[in-house]
């Protein structure tokens, strides 16, 4: 067995006295892409930074291709793992190439500038994303879809073995969600060990092979999206009554949440609550 | 090529700058004379030259200072004075100066000593309460600083207030900062200082790109933003600290240069910095000349040039990142 990319080992962590994350555990292998999923405030985010050393967990360890990244410079760990953060605000108006750049950062040293094969690098990740065309473009006059793209080319220029990503779809419209989606399958499929933030349970569904349902800071639940984003479960962690049926195209789970009038017109209906149709 | 032109530029300027002034000289005598006692050697070679030349310094410590402190920031609206280091610096020297008669040292050694001191001081103050779990909170940062320079302020006042009428003169004299200067020594000490400051900072210009990221993405890119920020922090309060020592309070200079360079040249702080101090000496110089031919009989404060440029360029600015905020 090789090592895992990743390796969550009981990981914990709180800024005061409470804890925001407790008892988290999990791997991700090289080609894997793995989601996580659960309600606001449940510690997703949090994860997300332990996963790449920016925050250091309280007790446990994260390993990172077999290294405790608590030991690790940011350097190193800079070269491993790229991140996709939800939204990128840019103090100033660099552009499209300039930001794609800075993935090459780690890679560089002190005053360097880039050589020409960085700026290989750059192009091939602005191919890649589809944005070669917006190569001169200001980033701050982009617009979401397109700047999010951007920000994953600056993500590709890292070359990074592990891609972390925080709802990196949260400002997208449906196209450029597949899109985006698609387009991580592909980097999974090449090797990249992919972990994402996800608000999208359909999305989820749909693409990883395994998620993690947090709740409160601790796994409520782990494992193919077919086990563990059952009614029960979803029902009991959103706390709101979800609906989940399967998709007979994609094969996979379609989640919707029940509004309030159906909510009550099912409870009139069908008094146990357990009985609440579930279709498989 | 850019840094090539400004260079030119720069020199350009010395020259044109040392040029005008009330008496007219004649180049040629004066050079040809070289360090005869000649009027025309004398007036270019001990008043007009280390004049120019410590402005230069001047201007480029300034806007280096300003450039890095915006994008630490990550804010174009920051700059030495708005974060309050101008004012510890001011408070520092005055404090030196008000005590000067119980002084061992001469104060010509303890006001720069005291504008460091106050400098640093005040920079670590707004760090600290500018800072919350390491990360640093542009907008809490930037209102300490704005706190911390109506503090100084008030405490410059009440030393004001203490002092005789002597002293308060000396005080006035010093705060409304002037480049004159006869001293080749200070001259030379000063470019010493912006040159070894410009380099330490340059040196961290790549992760000063990446921090405008956020100081997360940063991180992320393998840049140690905590020391990264530190030494940029301690670096450029210094050299606002030594800039206030020979020159007192001129505002602006480290808000509007590294500004108009961006709009001019790109955000890319490895070309900005440099970029930043050759125009910052340059503007320095041209509003230096400005003050003191403007009036026939009294130079104007060099101060209050920069700053009558800076006050309307600071409102544009407002207006203009208002208006993008809100678009």
């Amino acid at each position: 067995m090789t090592t895992p990319a990743i390796n969550v080992v009981d990981v914990g962590f709180g800024y005061r006295r409470e804890l925001v994350v407790h008892g988290v555990s999990f791997t991700v292998r090289d080609g894997g892409f793995v989601g996580i999923i659960g309600p606001n405030g449940s510690g997703k985010s949090t994860l997300l930074n332990l996963l790449c050393g920016v925050l250091a967990p309280r007790s446990g360890r994260v390993e990172l291709a077999g290294r405790d990244v608590a030991a690790m410079s940011r350097l190193e760990v800079g070269r491993l793992v790229a991140v996709v953060p939800q939204e990128t605000h840019l103090a100033f108006p660099y552009t499209v190439l300039e930001l794609v750049l800075f993935g090459r950062t780690p890679h560089l040293s002190g005053f360097a500038f880039e050589q020409d094969s960085d700026l290989d690098i750059a192009r091939a990740a602005l191919q890649r994303t589809g944005t070669a065309h917006l190569e001169r473009r200001p980033v701050t006059e982009l617009s979401g879809g397109e700047r999010q793209r951007v920000v994953v080319a600056r993500a590709l220029a890292q070359q990074p073995r592990i891609l972390l990503l925080d709802e990196p779809s949260a400002f997208l419209d449906i196209r450029h969600e597949v899109e985006m989606y698609d387009l991580l399958r592909e980097l999974q499929e090449g090797g990249m060990a992919i972990v994402s933030v996800l608000h999208d349970l359909n999305l989820a569904a749909l693409y990883c092979e395994h998620v993690v349902l947090l709740s409160n800071g601790g796994v409520y639940r782990q494992g193919s999206p077919r086990e563990v984003m059952t009614y029960e479960n979803l029902t009991a962690v959103y706390e709101t009554e979800i609906y989940v049926a399967m998709n007979d195209i994609t094969n996979t789970l379609n989640v919707l949440p029940l509004d309030g009038r159906s909510r009550r017109a099912l409870a009139a209906a069908v008094p146990q609550r357990r009985s609440t149709p579930r279709e498989t | 090529m850019v840094i090539g032109a400004l260079s030119v530029l720069l020199v350009a300027t010395v020259v044109a700058c040392a040029a005008v002034g009330p008496v007219r000289i004649d180049f040629a005598r004066a050079l040809s004379l070289r360090e005869s006692d000649g009027v025309d050697a004398l007036i270019l070679f001990r008043t007009r030259l280390p004049r120019v030349l410590l402005g230069v310094a001047v201007g480029a410590g300034l806007s280096v200072a300003g450039g890095v402190l915006q994008a630490l920031l990550r804010n174009p609206l920051a700059e030495p004075h708005i974060l309050g280091v101008s004012g510890g610096a001011a408070f520092g020297g005055v404090l030196t100066l008000f005590a000067a008669s119980s002084l061992p040292l001469p104060s010509s050694i303890l006001t720069p000593l005291g504008s460091f001191a106050g400098a640093l001081a005040a920079m670590l103050l707004v760090y600290r309460l500018g800072t919350v779990y390491g990360k640093l909170q542009p907008y809490t940062f930037l209102l300490a600083g704005v706190v911390c320079n109506a503090f100084t302020g008030a405490l410059i006042m009440a030393v004001n207030a203490m002092a005789d009428l002597f002293q308060t003169h000396g005080i006035l004299f010093w705060l409304m900062g002037s480049l004159a200067t006869s001293s080749y020594g200070l001259v030379a000490s000063s470019f010493g200082y912006v040159l070894l400051s410009g380099w330490l900072l340059s040196r961290h210009a790549r992760a000063l790109n990446a921090l405008s990221l956020g100081e997360d993405s940063a991180a992320q890119l393998g840049v140690d933003v905590g020391a990264v920020r530190k030494m940029c922090f301690v670096v450029s309060s210094l050299l606002v600290g030594a800039a206030v020592a020979v020159s007192g309070m001129i505002g602006f200079v480290g808000l509007i240069v590294p500004h108009v360079t961006r709009l001019l040249f790109g955000p890319d702080h490895r070309l900005l910095l440099p970029a930043s101090a050759l125009v910052g000496g340059i503007f320095l110089v041209a509003a230096d000349t400005a003050a003191r031919s403007l009036s026939a009989s009294s130079e104007v404060p060099v101060g209050v040039v920069t700053a009558l440029c800076g006050g309307p360029f600071f409102v544009y600015l407002l207006r203009r990142q208002g208006a993008r905020d809100f678009a």
